[in-house]
């Protein structure tokens, strides 16, 4: 098995991008990603898109992007894993290099979110959740997490503001990230007043609907050198399922898919929690966060709350968290969010990431996930000198 | 939703038919292959008890497709004595009655309709016990 | 009319949904006075379904009901008839829908019967012959209806939701009879005093025609029929009830054939819940089932519009002790009430 390393990364600005297509958004992150290196050519695709078929009429997403970008006959395809679409490919890709099968290949995300007329956009996005057993009801995706959340509340005893406060820090980062959908700080009023969703999540407890790819280039780790001055490694990856319905979870406070796969990925990287300078992680809403956080070890269970009023999600802090902005103020074009995190690390390990620059990051993690972690996948990267 | 999704699992949204495992004696609903908790295929069936708890709750107020003009409805988690958890609507109760725990009953509903056209899709939901007979 | 082989009643159960319009609400609306209506009517408010409510869902618990208080096996069910006048298809047929959710599947017939008011005694007919002709062992007769009056019509006040099922059986298999059946008479004619036609919303009548003609006609001559062939008087009876359009017409059938207030007041239910049509005197008969004691005689008269009348004589017998606390009475679900407005109610019943 070769290790493998990220040469490059391109990202287009999240936003409602009326005037741009997939093809259009793909070819922009791609074409961001290879101008900065010097690759001889490129072996295959890897794609992670959720909603094209549903918004966009269009399946078959990797040969229209190959197809776009001028590349075929390589080979391509999408990867699906609902909001995990990202980190599925990113493991494709992974998998692809360490093989041997191909050398230098592209791991891209693509979503198109705005295709979709408002209603149509959440009812594709719901259906990451169990259609037959929770969305026949017309329990949303939403409502899965107010649920989860409910229960947090009430075992935890964790106050309400403590969510309403870690949306305001995403923002605090993302207002810095040029890449960002939100770029502005809000505060914790503004979470609080903001409209019902499904009781008790409101509007600034949800990623926002935006459109975004983002691309990263993969090869073996010994060729890396060749391409590029600046390089990182793909230390650790690991992905695990679970229950597809969350009534069937044994404990419905446990995001274990996190767990598992995050075990994984500490374990190939040869790093435990306390090495990780910094972590993107996936708040899709805010009660999410505080359960990525305690499956992937960097809070007890319960007490996201204590860490985030000690400020050790926030630079200098324990485990800085989102410093792109998270999905709440960066933004989560669903298939793509997984790349766009991977992309995010890469840039703070290689120390291109100007305002949100965390000083001195060597090791990084990104965890991405389908539903309420159905579906995840947890990548370590370390920096290579 | 389709004719054949909707009718396909009749048994298991309308009769409530799940599965317990003969091996470790959890109850499996949705219906698996192999037990989620210990991995063995060895089966028989299982009618979920009518009476429940209500563990969790969540108010519907930006509805899906399809669910429009039954906003805002009522959307929780119930747990039964055997441990089992499903997903289903709370009805035929106002939104401040309610409270995580309280005490549920299977009743036979409505959820939607494919149009003014298309077939009514029903299956159980759940509402306050008013009698412990 | 009696079968060959004895019949009894095996089980019974109602089912009212929670939502209450008084009267005063349709009154606030179209001005009218409500003091007036209530005086006329003797009906204060009616129980409205639910938006996740129809006929299939309310025949169901009142089909699980039946079914809890009769200790009887689903598969047992030889026949699974809905009688109603608001199908939720106008074709497929409730009764698969129920027979399906109570797993009376597939060995059962299950077929919707009309007869306006009357479809669930018509019901309740059919499964004393197939039960007595020893073609099924058990069968269960639903009378079942969410009908509404069209806006500003006097029906808005008095058209409610509800519904009972019947489970009918043999005698000689029965070990805790509820009933046992005497006799009946049906009493039909081609009156049309009311009536709905295919693509309209709401249905119409005649007025004062749906009285004499139509109401006291088909109710008198089929208890007269019935009390004349089983050789009994009024007196014979403990109970009696009749179909409930509003409280003054069942009153007055009443004391036309000599029965006294006593006698009706157990089964009038139309003051709390309205008329609940096909529904109605079997929900009635349900209330009365829920305190009869052994050996208590009840008649029970339907009427249907367009027109006919369905008269039953029961005597009832030592099981309904032991059965009736298996399921909630009709008092129970008349007392479990929420008020709504019009408003509420426009939307329950898709009325906007």
């Amino acid at each position: 098995m070769r290790r493998v390393a990220i040469i490059s990364y391109g990202m287009t600005k999240i936003d409602r991008h009326w005037n741009k297509s997939i093809r259009d958004l793909f070819s922009e992150a791609t074409l961001k990603a290879i101008n900065k290196v010097n690759i001889p050519k490129i072996d295959a695709i890897f794609v992670g898109n959720m909603c094209a078929s549903d918004l966009c009429d269009q399946n078959n997403i990797g040969t229209v992007v190959a197809d776009h970008l001028g590349m075929i006959p390589i080979p391509a395809y999408r990867v699906e894993a609902a909001c995990g679409s990202g980190g599925a490919a990113i493991l494709s890709g992974f998998m692809a290099v360490s093989s041997g099968i191909f050398d230098i290949v592209i791991v891209g995300g693509v979503e198109k979110l705005t295709d979709g007329i408002g209603k149509k956009a959440t009812f594709s996005l719901g259906k990451a959740a169990d259609f037959e057993y929770e969305l026949f009801y017309g329990i949303t995706f939403a409502s899965l997490n107010a649920l989860i959340m409910r229960r947090y509340m009430e075992v935890y005893k964790v106050p309400r503001e403590a969510f309403a406060d870690f949306a305001v820090l995403m923002h605090k980062n993302g207002a810095k990230n040029p890449y960002a959908q939100l770029q502005f700080e809000i505060n914790r009023e503004i979470v609080l007043k903001s409209e019902d969703i499904a009781d008790p999540i409101k509007l600034y407890d949800c990623a926002p609907i935006g459109d975004g790819a983002a691309v990263v280039i993969l090869c073996p780790l010994e060729d890396a050198s060749k391409y590029s001055d600046s390089f990182v490694e793909i230390a650790g990856i690991g992905g695990a399922t679970d229950t597809i319905d969350i009534a069937s979870r044994e404990d419905l406070l446990l995001l274990k898919s996190i767990l598992i796969a995050a075990n994984n990925a500490y374990k190939m990287a040869k790093v435990s929690p306390s090495d990780i300078d910094l972590a993107e992680i996936h708040d899709a809403f805010t009660i999410t966060a505080a359960l990525c956080l305690e499956a992937l070890g960097f809070s007890k269970r319960g007490e996201f709350d204590k860490l985030l009023y000690d400020g050790a999600f926030e630079p200098g802090g324990l485990i800085p968290v989102n410093l792109s902005g998270g999905l709440k103020s960066r933004g989560h074009p669903v298939g793509a969010t997984g790349v766009y995190q991977i992309a995010e690390i890469t840039m703070q390990l290689l120390g291109e990431a100007e305002k949100n620059q965390l000083k001195d990051a060597e090791i990084g993690l990104a965890q991405n996930m389908a539903g309420v972690a159905s579906n995840s996948y947890v990548t370590i990267l370390k920096r290579c000198r | 939703m389709s004719v054949p999704r909707y009718w396909r699992n009749i048994p298991q949204r309308i009769r409530m038919e799940a599965l317990k495992c003969k091996s470790c004696g959890k109850i499996i609903y949705p219906p698996r292959v192999k037990c989620i908790y210990c991995g063995k295929n060895d089966f028989e069936t299982y009618i979920i008890p009518e009476k429940g708890r209500l563990i969790s709750f969540s108010i519907i107020r930006h509805p899906p497709i399809g669910f429009e003009y039954t906003t805002p409805y009522i959307v929780g988690i119930i747990e039964f004595d055997n441990g089992l958890r499903i997903s289903s609507q709370i009805t035929d109760i106002d939104i401040k009655e309610l409270k995580t725990g309280m005490e549920v009953e299977q009743v036979f509903r409505k959820v939607s309709e494919d149009g003014k056209s298309g077939i009514i899709q029903y299956a159980i939901k759940f509402r306050p016990i008013f009698q412990n007979i | 009319m009696r079968p060959i082989i004895d019949v009894v009643i095996s089980g019974w159960g109602s089912y009212i949904p929670i939502y209450r319009l008084p009267v005063e609400e349709v009154a606030r609306i179209w001005g009218t006075s409500a003091d007036h209506i209530k005086q006329e009517l003797l009906i204060y408010e009616k129980s409205i379904a639910g938006i996740d409510e129809d006929v299939a869902t309310i025949a169901v618990e009142a089909a699980k009901n039946s079914l809890k208080r009769a200790k009887i096996n689903s598969n047992e069910l030889g026949a699974v008839f809905v009688g109603t006048e608001t199908k939720p298809y106008a074709v497929k047929p409730t009764g698969t829908i129920v027979a399906e959710a109570i797993g009376a599947t597939p060995r059962v017939l299950a077929a919707d019967f009309e007869f306006a008011c009357k479809a669930g005694t018509e019901c309740l007919q059919c499964c004393i012959a197939l039960v007595g002709s020893n073609m099924i062992k058990y069968g269960m007769a639903i009378g079942a209806d969410i009908a509404e009056g069209a806006p500003a019509d006097p029906l808005e006040y008095s058209a409610g939701s509800g519904g009972t099922a019947i489970i009918v059986g043999n005698k000689n298999y029965e070990k805790e009879p509820v009933a046992l059946l005497e006799g009946s008479v049906s009493y039909v004619t081609d009156t049309p005093d009311f009536w709905r036609r295919p693509k309209e919303n709401y249905p119409s009548h005649a007025e004062a025609f749906t009285g004499d003609p139509a109401y006291f006609k088909h109710t008198i001559y089929a208890a007269k029929l019935l009390m004349e062939e089983l050789g009994l008087r009024p007196s014979d009876f403990k109970y009696v009830v009749f179909h409930q359009p509003n409280g003054k017409f069942p009153l007055k059938a009443a004391k036309i054939l000599g029965f006294n207030r006593e006698q009706i007041e157990q089964g009038l239910i139309v003051p709390y819940i309205g008329n609940l049509y096909s529904g109605s005197s079997m929900t009635g008969f349900s209330a009365i089932l829920d305190i009869a004691m052994p050996g208590d005689r009840i008649l029970l008269v339907s009427y249907g519009s367009g027109a006919g009348s369905d008269a039953f004589s029961f005597i009832v017998q030592d099981g309904i002790v032991t059965k009736r606390d298996n399921a909630p009475k009709v008092m129970d679900y008349i007392k479990r009430k929420k008020k709504i407005d019009y408003a509420i109610y426009c939307k329950l019943r898709g009325k906007i």
